[in-house]
């Protein structure tokens, strides 16, 4: 058994730094690479472009960045999990062995396949069962839109993704995996910790926690020291190294920049933090509390202490609907009495949209450069404020009253205040609003499927 | 006296549906019986008056020096309902640097806050 373990963070979400995960497999010594790619409203954003063409749904640029890395990470034996699958597990997989076979690669390539978590098409008869799907956040039983459904995915653990390492796949795609699972699953695969080791299996859940959102754990969005933190244009994404004990340290390559200080992991260590005693994945429930920190290094900080307690007897479900629709217009106010002449500008909208019937569940205002950030917080703006955007919003289920009011916003600046521009982008777009929709479901009606295929 | 809160502290905040999350770190040691005691949820959820419409939840960590505060119904209905900017809550971590709390004057003079 290997004593450390280089697990690399590529990708923070869809999106993030292309040339991220590339500068992690050629930057120094590594032994996998994972990237998360799924936002809970990802998926229903692939299930749209899948309905367009069966053959998409899934994280399009991890098949060519798996060209640019795939031969290094052949030779050098660099593992990688990703849970770019999206709604289209095997068509991402398809899409990946070909380029293996593009650049040589047959018979040398294993690709993991990890599905089951969609359960799109057995919804009807679990609602016809008893199993309500309830909505985590309002209690609403998930059949109050029913009809209006996109996509249903279970968020599926660490063990599937390590049932393919054991069996040799050199890359794992799954679909809705945890983030946190693409980095417990290498640890658990290499160390051989057991599935009820609640300590370890906390510790590996709380490095995939530190590095899931990239480089917020090596100095980007870092509050403390802002000013100080080095060479952020050659920002290093994290590295977990861990050893068999469930200790590690985090740290990134050498010669890069950014910063990994104790103040950058522990403002990463609260982001998106509920109970802190109880962080639930799938895998197990980790104790934020007993996380502890220390310096072992220029760029190495040590965590250790970490305690966990067992699983839950739920999958996480994500599930995305049909909520309406919503429209953003803006527009900027110039110097003098900006925010006044803002303020004007809004209640006249408010006004003319009041007097077309038009019915909104919610309306908007903010002006931005004044309190669209810290609202009434911020205080009454100087008078002598250079300019403020005015940014008003609108939603609601009627698709026309949306429209309509994108057509009310760029006839202010000849019917409105004076001082004002902006307007050059045209009509504010309507958008159709995909909402989330989390709901828990017993493990015993999930089967996760595990598949390894030879390039 | 009155200290703002960013001379103590810093934070990083995010989203869970409609709660936002905000962690507040102290910026040394000593500072987070301090926070403890003055940053309490009661006073959160009147600093953000207007901005949360729903409870305000804290945890204490102090393994990390750190407090975790959830802000119930505070994002717009959260996601991609939301309309608001900060639809994911970012920006509340320096929303929240902004309090004025009370220290006294012992800790003032240790802190070297004047």
């Amino acid at each position: 058994m290997k004593q450390k373990i280089r697990i690399a963070a590529g990708q923070g979400f869809w999106g993030d730094l292309p040339d991220a995960p590339v500068r992690q497999v050629e930057g120094g010594p590594i032994d996998y690479l994972m990237l998360d790619y799924l936002a809970e409203v990802t998926m229903s954003i692939m299930q749209k472009q899948r309905s367009r063409d069966p053959s998409a749904g899934y994280a399009k640029d991890f098949v060519p960045l798996m060209k640019r890395i795939l031969p290094a990470c052949v030779e050098r034996n660099i593992r990688v999990t990703a849970n770019a699958g999206g709604v289209n597990v095997e068509g991402c997989a398809s899409a990946v062995v070909e380029v293996a076979r593009e650049l040589g690669l047959a018979g040398k390539v294993r690709i993991g396949i990890v599905t089951g978590d969609d359960i799109m098409s057995s919804i009807d008869e679990m609602l016809a069962r008893g199993i309500e799907l309830r909505n985590m956040d309002t209690d609403e039983p998930l059949a109050t839109v029913r009809d209006r459904i996109q996509s249903a995915n279970v968020y599926l653990g660490a063990g599937p993704m390590v049932e393919a390492l054991d069996r040799g796949a050199q890359v794992v795609i799954t679909g809705r995996a945890t983030d946190t699972g693409l980095t417990l699953a290498p640890l658990m695969h290499e160390f051989g910790w057991a599935p009820d080791d609640w300590n370890k299996l906390s510790a590996g859940t709380i490095a995939g926690h530190i590095i899931e959102c990239g480089a917020q754990a090596s100095g980007g969005n870092c509050q403390y020291e802002w000013r100080s933190v080095p060479n952020l244009a050659d920002v290093g994404f994290p590295i977990v190294e861990a050893s068999p004990d469930g200790t590690f340290v985090i740290t990134k390559h050498e010669r890069t920049g950014g910063w990994v200080i104790i103040p950058s992991i522990k403002e990463q260590l609260v982001y998106e933090m509920g109970d802190p005693h109880e962080y639930i994945t799938p895998d197990c429930v980790a104790d934020f509390t007993t996380v502890r920190l220390e310096y072992e290094g220029r760029d190495r900080v040590r965590v250790y202490g970490i305690e966990g307690r067992p699983a839950t007897e739920f999958y996480k479900v994500s599930i995305s609907y049909s909520a309406g629709y919503k429209a953003v217009g803006t527009l900027v106010y110039s110097w003098p009495e900006a925010y006044d002449k803002a303020q004007a500008s809004d209640r006249i909208l408010r006004t003319r949209l009041q007097r077309l019937g038009l019915n909104f569940d919610q309306i908007l205002t903010e002006f931005v450069g004044a309190n669209a950030t810290h609202g009434p917080l911020a205080g009454r703006p100087s008078p002598d404020l250079p300019e403020v955007q005015l940014r008003v919003g609108v939603r609601g289920e009627d698709r026309k009253a949306v429209e309509r009011f994108t057509k009310e916003i760029a006839p202010l600046v000849l019917t409105g205040p004076p001082g004002v521009t902006g307007f050059a982008g045209g009509r504010p777009k309507v958008e159709e609003i995909v909402a989330y929709w989390p709901a828990l479901i017993p493990k015993t009606e999930i089967v996760p499927r595990v598949e390894v295929i030879e390039a | 006296m009155q200290v703002q809160l960013t001379r103590l502290a810093h934070a990083r905040s995010g989203d869970k549906g409609d709660t936002a999350n905000i962690g507040l770190i102290a910026l040394r040691d000593e500072v987070y019986p301090i926070l403890v005691r003055e940053v309490t949820a009661e006073r959160v959820k009147q600093h953000f008056k207007g901005i949360c419409k729903g409870e305000v939840e804290r945890f204490e960590l102090p393994n990390l020096g750190a407090l975790n505060f959830l802000l119930h119904e505070s994002l717009g209905g959260g996601g991609t309902l939301s309309l608001m900017t900060d639809a994911q809550g970012k920006t509340f971590s320096t929303a929240l640097l902004r309090m004025e709390i009370e220290i006294t004057d012992g800790e003032a003079q240790s802190l070297e806050v004047e």
